[in-house]
């Protein structure tokens, strides 16, 4: 019994802290603090039980597990089918560590206006709509969690951002709901085409692979959804709202939105578009390929010309997120598995990273590389240290976490589906690898450089007599699991991929052939 | 005993750690513990050392040698080899090496006679889906042995000479921290059992390379040639990286073993036959690597700016390990490299390029660790060079360079130490001040330069008389080409190493100050290097009957590149190369024995206003 109610619990229990929270008068509104930190604690401790579960119990680290399937909404056959499995797992427990160390960072730090009260209870809303997305295996209730995601993120950066703030909101509320239109009326095609009308994931994955739905068919609805999760994720061209957004948002909306909601995207096509529409697939991948080549370039150039660190930092995401999309566009298991592996890495560095840029701003009140004038490693020794080791661990340096994602996602695009070979693609994918590579290169320029400008040098005069407080203790109780898991992952690639290769080889026997 | 031959590079690895943790608490800030654990890392290399060279001059002297290297033309120079019998020689490979080749299905009928050491141990280390696995595994064999033992010897030394050398800088802990994730990284490069460890190594160097270089990040000077350095070399790893790709999707398997073994067999991954073209292709791109790592011409640029860091930094990685790198992945898929001819002519090139424009550019310098950084450049050329006609003459190379070059760096840091300058116009007239450092840096010099029975001579010949022999037998134009650069490439070396000796030695001093010799840290290193500067060479003396007891025998790939390593011995080149290399002392000294009034080399003499 305690089986079937384990993923609801967690998934629920953030709402229901939230609504603890909403109930807490004005006057006493710091305590709304060790609310939202308690009820983080317990979902991730159920994250962790989750975890163990799936290898301790019946699952054995395999297919899905924890599942639960009940009717919803009768009318239109929408049900209540929820899940976990190798892909969504450490998705899922990111999303849950991430909300817990934003919940004790928020003890240290959170931006203008204050409020706590509203500020936690969004963000237990937001983790609630992240993790759904996440255990959802019906499309209704996915696009439910979808857009139960977009409300907290929106008032998130419209209230505690930066001066753009209001810019930036609308712009992330716009794009992602332009792409929900069409994911909705995708979703609907796939119900109306599934000849038993259904929306349950499993199900539409089956017929998916016994090649139910029409080429045509699949060419379109694959574009209807896929427009939505790339924009999600983002794909270079759509993604303009993300470098406003993450620039603007205050510091624990740029963590989740790094962390968690970006992944959003590359999930959905992992786990809906590619099994449910494999020809579509087949289709598109070849043009994804080349969008994620050009956002790993193209991001990594917009790095260079960036004069705002924290601009820098949310550029980055388009060139790590193009690896992984490079990943996923290969349509073979090791990328798939690279582009998860891709995900959960960039979520933990990234998030890192713009905890770093968020507290270096709190203390220069200043986000201008130029401003800050170098000399961080003078000015706050510890915070120049972590910097130092976390973007090295971005640029994707091997013993690191970030390494694994991008070398098996150009591995795996040089060699990539059989179907794709016999369409011709071999010689494309090829190219694209080789720029690809390139693509580390500037990586790796632009971070450097940026360290040259921020950490190294001699501090200026100003800042020197500012006297910065280095790392707080909150802080490093915020960052340690986060620097600790950059080099474990790097060094025990098997946490993450041991637990997506079995289920990742399951969806993907469909591309074998 | 080479069991246990993971703990080398997981000795500096721990330490490290602990250096990170406690180093600040303890009475040498950490120095301490960094010495202790690679002085352990190599006294268990020199374990393994004897472990493996006894074995593979074991299976030497009973190998059944004949035509196995015909199909490698380049390795067809006569078979001087006396060994007798020809019977089936017990492998000396383990079990698990066993089972791995027969897991690859590469056993093939031709090799099958006789095998050099090779110790294999892997154990999985992720799934990547589809059926294939990521193993973290260990190769020990002679090469892996002898990079021990350079690695940790080397390092040792410097790790000593530091204690003086970065004596009261304010980061003295963090740099003992980064000289063993720098030795633990190189080591993790040599033991790798797969390109993805290769991988790992190459580029954990890289990085600490580039935090070592920038190691006094408060002047911008250091850090712009510290992201120069390791810009130019990742530039060089995007090519390792598609290599890397290359070779997977050829053999799907990142195995070093099962990709020659495959190789060899002629088969890609599937039964399907060996597409060359495609090799040649990923050969060429980890060469590239090779070209960005061991600075080979075009991307030789970051190596005399990488000078920035501390000069222990420049001994250990800017000329005795790291920048061997590229060296070492060749001959570690040297059978594989032996299947592309293209490839090994570009190789041939490249080093000839090399060594060539680096000698003169030597030439012209101030900066003393900039003539030794052009000198290790043109070195390095040398070694890529040799590879393309004989593996042992490459490796050997690098071993006894290693060797002096670590000592002419420390020297070189025992002068900048003395005068506070790195420029020779600052020096001069330091041979009564500076004894030590002046006997062992003239044993280093004899060395590079190639003297007789210095290390360098051996090494050198050997790699002229590897192209020599493949020109005279195979007419190959590669190989005329470099006996003739390099003949000449060894006259400029003398000349460049001759005029250091008399502008730092000779005359009168032109600093400030009374320079004196460095205390007893920084002069033992010295003492202990030049003792394998001077004598090293002797292990690979060219005589047939010492043959297949010394060097060639104890790192051999395989007996076939055993028994093909030309161990010939041409009298008419090294009296001719030993020649042009007084000659080179005699141009040096014509030109530099009194101090000139004005740099001959070059009339806009490219140094600071101060110049004489």
């Amino acid at each position: 019994m305690l089986s079937k109610l384990v993923i609801s619990l967690t998934v629920f229990m953030p709402l229901l802290g939230a609504g603890v929270i909403a109930l807490i008068p004005k006057r006493s509104e710091e305590a709304a603090k060790p609310v939202a930190l308690v009820t983080s604690i317990i979902g991730f401790v159920l994250s962790i039980a989750i975890l163990i579960g799936y290898y301790a119990g019946e699952a054995g680290g395999s297919g899905m597990a924890f599942e639960v399937n009940l009717p919803w909404i009768e009318a239109i056959g929408a049900r209540y089918h929820v899940g976990i499995d190798g892909i969504s797992l450490p998705l899922f427990v990111l999303s849950y560590l991430l909300t817990l160390l934003c919940s004790i960072y928020a003890f240290h730090h959170i931006e203008e206006p204050g409020k706590p009260k509203a500020f936690l209870a969004l963000m237990l809303m937001l983790q609630t709509g992240m993790a759904g997305c996440f255990i959802a295996f019906d499309l209704v209730l996915f696009f439910v969690f979808w857009e139960l995601v977009l409300v907290p993120m929106y008032f998130m950066i419209g209230i505690w951002g930066g001066p753009r703030r209001e810019y930036a909101s609308i712009k992330f509320f716009l794009y992602t709901l332009f792409g929900s239109v069409f994911m909705l009326v995708a979703f609907l095609a796939l119900y109306f085409a599934s000849p038993d009308r259904t929306f349950d994931i499993a199900r539409l994955s089956e017929l998916g692979a016994s090649g139910e739905f029409t080429r045509t068919f699949q060419i379109v609805a694959f574009l209807g959804i896929g427009l939505s999760f790339a924009i999600k994720a983002p794909m270079w061209p759509f993604h303009t709202w993300l470098p406003d957004a993450h620039t603007e948002a205050p510091t624990v909306g740029s963590v989740l939105l790094a962390g968690v909601l970006l992944k959003m995207g590359t999930y959905g096509f992992v786990r809906i578009a590619l099994p449910i529409l494999p020809e579509g697939a087949e289709f598109w991948a070849p043009v994804i390929a080349v969008l994620a080549v050009i956002a790993i370039i193209y991001g990594a150039l917009c790095c260079l010309a960036q004069t705002d660190l924290k601009r820098l930092i949310a550029f980055s995401s388009v060139g790590h997120m193009g690896f992984v999309m490079l990943g996923i566009a290969s349509l073979t298991p090791v990328g798939i598995n690279a582009a998860i592996f891709g995900m959960v890495a960039h979520g933990i560095i990234t998030g890192m990273l713009f905890f770093i840029v968020g507290s270096i701003k709190e203390r220069y009140h200043t986000r201008s590389i130029a401003e800050i004038g170098g000399g961080v490693l003078q000015t706050m020794p510890r915070m120049g240290a972590i910097f130092t080791y976390v973007a090295i661990a971005s640029l994707g340096l091997p013993g690191l976490a970030g390494f694994w994602g991008e070398i098996f996602a150009l591995l795996a695009a040089w060699t990539p589906a059989p179907a794709l070979v016999k369409a011709g693609h071999l010689t494309l994918y090829r190219v694209l690898v080789v720029i690809g590579a390139f693509g580390t290169l500037l990586t790796a320029g632009y971070f450097l450089w940026m360290l040259q400008r921020v950490n190294m040098g001699v501090a200026p005069d100003r800042w020197k007599e500012h006297k910065l407080a280095d790392i707080s203790a909150i802080e490093w109780g915020t960052w340690t699991p986060l620097l600790a898991l950059i080099i474990i992952l790097g060094l025990l690639p098997f946490l993450i991929l041991n637990v997506t290769a079995p289920d990742v080889d399951a969806i993907l026997s469909v591309f074998a052939g | 005993m080479s069991d246990y031959a993971w703990l080398v590079p997981a000795l500096p690895a721990l330490s490290a750690v602990l250096i990170m943790v406690l180093g600040r608490l303890l009475p040498k800030k950490g120095a301490e513990i960094g010495i202790v654990a690679i002085a352990a890392a190599l006294a268990l290399s020199v374990g393994i050392a004897v472990e493996v060279f006894s074995a593979n001059v074991d299976a030497a002297a009973a190998a059944p040698h004949g035509e196995e290297g015909g199909e490698t033309d380049h390795a067809a120079a006569d078979v001087q080899v006396a060994s007798a019998g020809d019977v089936q020689v017990a492998t000396a490979a383990t079990d698990e090496h066993a089972e791995e080749e027969a897991g690859h299905g590469s056993g093939s009928g031709e090799s099958s006679a006789a095998h050099a050491f090779v110790e294999e141990r892997a154990v999985p280390w992720a799934v990547l889906g589809g059926g294939h696995v990521l193993e973290l595994g260990m190769r020990v064999d002679g090469l892996t042995a002898m990079m021990f033992l350079l690695v940790t010897f080397v390092s040792l030394m410097v790790q000593v000479y530091s204690t003086g050398y970065m004596h009261g800088d304010p980061r003295y802990t963090y740099f003992f921290t980064l000289l063993s994730i720098f030795t633990a990284s190189m080591l993790l490069l040599v033991i790798s059992s797969n390109m993805i460890m290769v991988l790992m190594g190459w580029e954990l160097v890289g990085v600490c390379s580039f935090l070592l270089i920038g190691f006094w990040w408060e002047e911008k000077e250091n850090s712009s040639a510290a992201i120069k350095a390791f810009l130019t070399t990742k530039l060089g790893d995007v090519g390792l990286i598609i290599g890397v790709i290359v070779l997977w999707s050829m053999f799907r398997t990142f195995d070093i073993s099962a990709i020659l073994g495959a190789v060899e067999a002629n088969v890609q991954a599937g039964g399907a036959p060996l597409n060359t073209g495609m090799l040649t292709f990923g050969l060429l791109a980890l060469f590239f690597g090779a070209v960005g790592k061991s600075a080979q011409f075009p991307l030789h640029t970051w190596l005399p700016d990488a000078m920035a860091g501390p000069t222990p930094v420049s001994a250990l990685i800017h000329a005795a390990t790291m920048v061997t790198a590229g060296i070492f992945l060749v001959a570690r898929l040297y059978p594989a490299y032996e299947h592309s001819p293209v490839a090994l002519a570009v190789i041939a090139i490249t080093g000839t390029i090399t060594l060539l424009i680096a000698g003169l550019l030597a030439l012209v310098q101030d900066d003393v660790k900039k003539v030794l950084a052009y000198s290790t450049i043109s070195q390095l050329g040398y070694m890529v060079a040799a590879l393309a006609f004989s593996y042992t003459a490459g490796i050997f190379h690098l071993f006894t360079h290693g060797f002096f070059k670590a000592l002419l760096f420390l020297g070189a840091g025992s002068l900048i130490h003395a005068v506070h300058s790195n420029n020779m116009s600052d020096m001069g007239g330091l041979r009564k001040a500076m004894p030590i450092t002046f006997w062992t840096f003239l044993i280093g010099s004899l060395a590079l330069m190639a003297i007789p029975v210095f290390a360098g001579f051996w090494s050198k010949d050997e790699v002229l008389a590897g192209a020599l022999s493949d020109a005279i037998n195979n007419g190959s134009v590669t190989g005329w080409i470099l006996v003739i650069a390099g003949s000449l490439g060894g006259m400029i070396t003398a000349f460049y190493m001759t005029r250091v000796l008399w502008l730092v030695f000779a005359g009168p001093f032109r600093g400030h100050g009374h320079p004196h010799e460095s205390g007893p840290a920084m002069a033992w290193p010295l003492l202990i290097l030049a003792v394998p500067a001077a004598l090293v060479g002797l292990i690979n003396i060219p005589s047939a009957a010492l043959h297949s007891k010394g060097f060639a025998a104890w790192t051999m790939f395989d007996l076939e590149y055993f028994g093909g390593h030309p161990a010939h011995f041409f009298w008419s080149l090294a009296i001719i190369t030993t020649l042009l290399a007084f000659a080179g002392i005699g141009i040096g000294t014509l030109l530099y024995r009194q101090v000139p009034e004005r740099e001959p080399m070059l009339r806009a003499w490219a140094c600071s206003p101060n110049c004489w």
